[in-house]
């Protein structure tokens, strides 16, 4: 049971590539953070370096009240899963598990209870003396799971761990993670590139790019209140519409009057399932006139693709099988609370 | 499997006529000789041979100094592969710690291997000559009692040494490659389950370097066996009293030397199934457990 905190930490590599540029969180005890953001932001560097496997250029990282920055990978009471598991090939999954806790000089007796207790929770009992290229997959992830959670660490890091399967396992084994984190109370840290994963699994998202934190919040928080045009278009699929604002007429689309749109404005975001097809001249703070590129059927909804007069693109959604045809003018409409404003910075403005 | 079929008829055996020829001239042809002369005997003069069967397999089983010559080879391929694989290994993993100039650093290692066979021996024989060596020399001031010309397992020492040397930078090549091929995460969570050290390499590294281990161990064990002639040859010549003389070079003395063709040709027949045999041994059942993947 553990809090982690970041004090401004950074990285630099060879003395002046900056791959985190001071990274400040804190980690309340229990809680399931996902960093989340594009590769190359630093993401599982900043992971790496609460593991222990790179060092930190400056800054602090505090593990249950305890600084770790000097301490070795194993000396910071942590566990890790990897993307590719890292499991060694020549053990058995008992030897895998318990190779730890051996290293650690625990009892004999202590190893095999934790080992049945972890490999009960994980539904891999029955593969136990058998190596891990005799596995599947999932069942490697799981044995994954299962040597991080049988040393009950004071704090587990995930590293892509769901990135090498399939997308049928994959949501599988995230509701699996879930559950397991939740029951067992562990303060988790988990990198993804996948919102969907991040969205799902997390109390609380970090967006990192290039490097810094974008925005942290509650996942709902992020879709509902994205801070900037970066986080706006990274949570949500599909992403956000971002229109460039053109001062004058004929753009094909506007805003209302009512709507209290400063001049500093410079571009308007709209989730696509947040616009609807209007009804000729219904009051709305935003509407427009779109000639439709193309559309995507999907099953039990469809995405229609526009382009409006100025060049601006969007994307909307419409429930069940459209019939819209292409080249077709349609009118849009959005309400003011779906209408997000970004200033020239990208940074949210109200 | 997919059946390739050649539009010409007679490419395909042009193509595979060199490694054939090759094959037959250098190994099916000397060996298929070695064989029939293995049941001949020739008379003094070298005018005529007889017929004799198995009589010079019979005469070398039970010559003591073909037994002893067995012994020397097994003692010397062991020590040998030992010392080479060993040494090689220690080399590689502290070469795996080197970060700046590594590539030089393996380049230099290799050197040796580009040496000869025979002028690595005269290169251990100068340097560990009795009478003018550097090595001797200061081995003898530090009071060891050092003549390899006189003691044979002084002899056996450097013909090993001189051996090994030679094959270490071929060992170390692979086995740095071996190290490289270790997927890092391996590492990593070796490092975070709390194995350092010593306890890593003998826990995580060494087993699964064991598919180049076993591969050195048939390439050290067929190099000692066979390719160490030409430092015999030049080194100790085979002595003091036999005490260097393995199976390879008494099937030189005594065919070259003492002219004795029957018996050199079937201690080379015994050779050849001793080769075959080691080889199917060690891909039977040695290969089945170094595997992992």
């Amino acid at each position: 049971m553990a809090e982690i905190e970041l004090k401004d930490v950074r990285k630099v590599y060879g003395g002046n590539i900056d791959a985190i540029k001071g990274v400040s969180l804190q980690i309340a005890d229990g809680e399931m953070i996902v960093l989340v953001g594009p590769s190359g932001c630093g993401k599982s560097t900043l992971l790496r370096m609460i593991a222990g496997l790179e060092s930190i250029s400056s800054g602090e990282i505090v593990l249950g009240g305890r600084v770790i920055n000097g301490l070795e990978p194993a000396e910071r009471d942590i566990a890790m899963v990897f993307q590719n598991y890292a499991l060694y090939p020549h053990m058995t999954v008992r030897q895998n598990l318990s190779y730890g806790l051996k290293n650690r000089n625990t009892p004999k007796d202590e190893i095999d209870r934790r080992v049945a207790e972890a490999s009960k929770a994980l539904e891999i009992e029955q593969f136990l003396d058998r190596r891990p290229r005799q596995l599947s997959g999932g069942q490697r992830q799981r044995v994954a799971m299962g040597r991080a959670i049988v040393r009950k660490p004071a704090a587990f890091l995930f590293d892509e761990p769901l990135s090498n399967l399939d997308a049928k396992l994959r949501v599988q084994m995230r509701v699996e993670i879930r559950r397991l984190q939740r029951s067992l109370a562990t303060t988790s840290v988990y990198v993804t590139h996948d919102q969907m994963e991040a969205m799902t699994l997390a109390d609380r998202l970090v967006v990192l790019n290039a490097g810094r934190i974008e925005q942290v919040g509650t996942p709902i928080e992020l879709y509902e209140r994205p801070a900037s045009t970066f986080v706006a278009t990274f949570i949500g699929s599909p992403s956000m519409n971002l229109l460039k604002r053109q001062l004058g007429e004929g753009s094909g689309w506007r805003l209302s009057d009512t709507a209290g749109v400063a001049n500093a404005i410079e571009t308007v975001g709209i989730r696509p399932e947040d616009i609807v097809i209007a009804e000729a001249d219904a009051p709305a703070d935003f509407l427009g006139q779109v000639q439709v590129d193309a559309v995507e059927l999907v099953g039990a909804e469809s995405y229609v693709h526009g382009s409006f007069a100025d060049g601006n693109t969007i994307v909307f959604r419409v429930p069940g099988r459209s019939q819209i045809g292409i080249g077709e003018m349609i009118r849009i409409a959005a309400g003011r609370t779906s209408i997000h404003m970004f200033d020239a910075g990208g940074k949210r403005s109200a | 499997m997919q059946n390739v079929v050649f539009p010409n008829k007679i490419l395909p055996y042009l193509l595979v006529a060199p490694q054939i020829v090759l094959t037959l001239v250098f190994f099916f042809w000397p060996a298929s000789q070695a064989l029939y002369q293995s049941a001949m005997r020739e008379d003094p003069f070298g005018l005529r041979s007889t017929f004799v069967g198995f009589a010079n397999f019979s005469a070398i089983f039970s010559d003591p100094n073909y037994l002893h010559s067995l012994q020397v080879t097994v003692v010397f391929s062991i020590l040998t592969a030992a010392l080479a694989m060993g040494t090689a290994l220690l080399l590689a993993t502290a070469a795996d710690l080197v970060v700046r100039g590594r590539s030089f650093y393996r380049t230099f290692m290799i050197i040796p291997y580009a040496v000869a066979p025979a002028v690595a021996g005269m290169l251990w024989l100068f340097m560990f000559n009795p009478a003018m060596g550097t090595f001797a020399y200061l081995l003898r001031r530090n009071g060891v009692m050092w003549d390899p010309l006189l003691d044979g397992n002084q002899a056996m020492i450097l013909v090993v040494g001189a051996a090994a040397w030679k094959q270490i930078s071929y060992n170390f090549l692979f086995f740095v490659a071996g190290l490289q091929a270790i997927p890092k995460s391996l590492l990593e969570a070796a490092a975070i389950d709390g194995a350092r050290g010593s306890r890593r390499f003998w826990t995580i590294v060494f087993p699964l370097l064991a598919p180049t281990t076993f591969f050195l161990l048939v390439v050290n064990t067929v190099y000692a066996f066979f390719d160490t002639f030409g430092i015999i040859h030049a080194v100790t010549g085979g002595g003091p009293a036999r005490a260097t003389e393995t199976l390879v070079y008494k099937v030189y003395n005594d065919g070259f030397v003492n002219l004795n063709l029957g018996s050199s040709a079937a201690q080379s027949v015994v050779l050849m199934v001793i080769v075959i045999a080691l080889t199917a041994f060690q891909f039977r059942f040695v290969e089945k457990k170094v595997h992992y993947g």
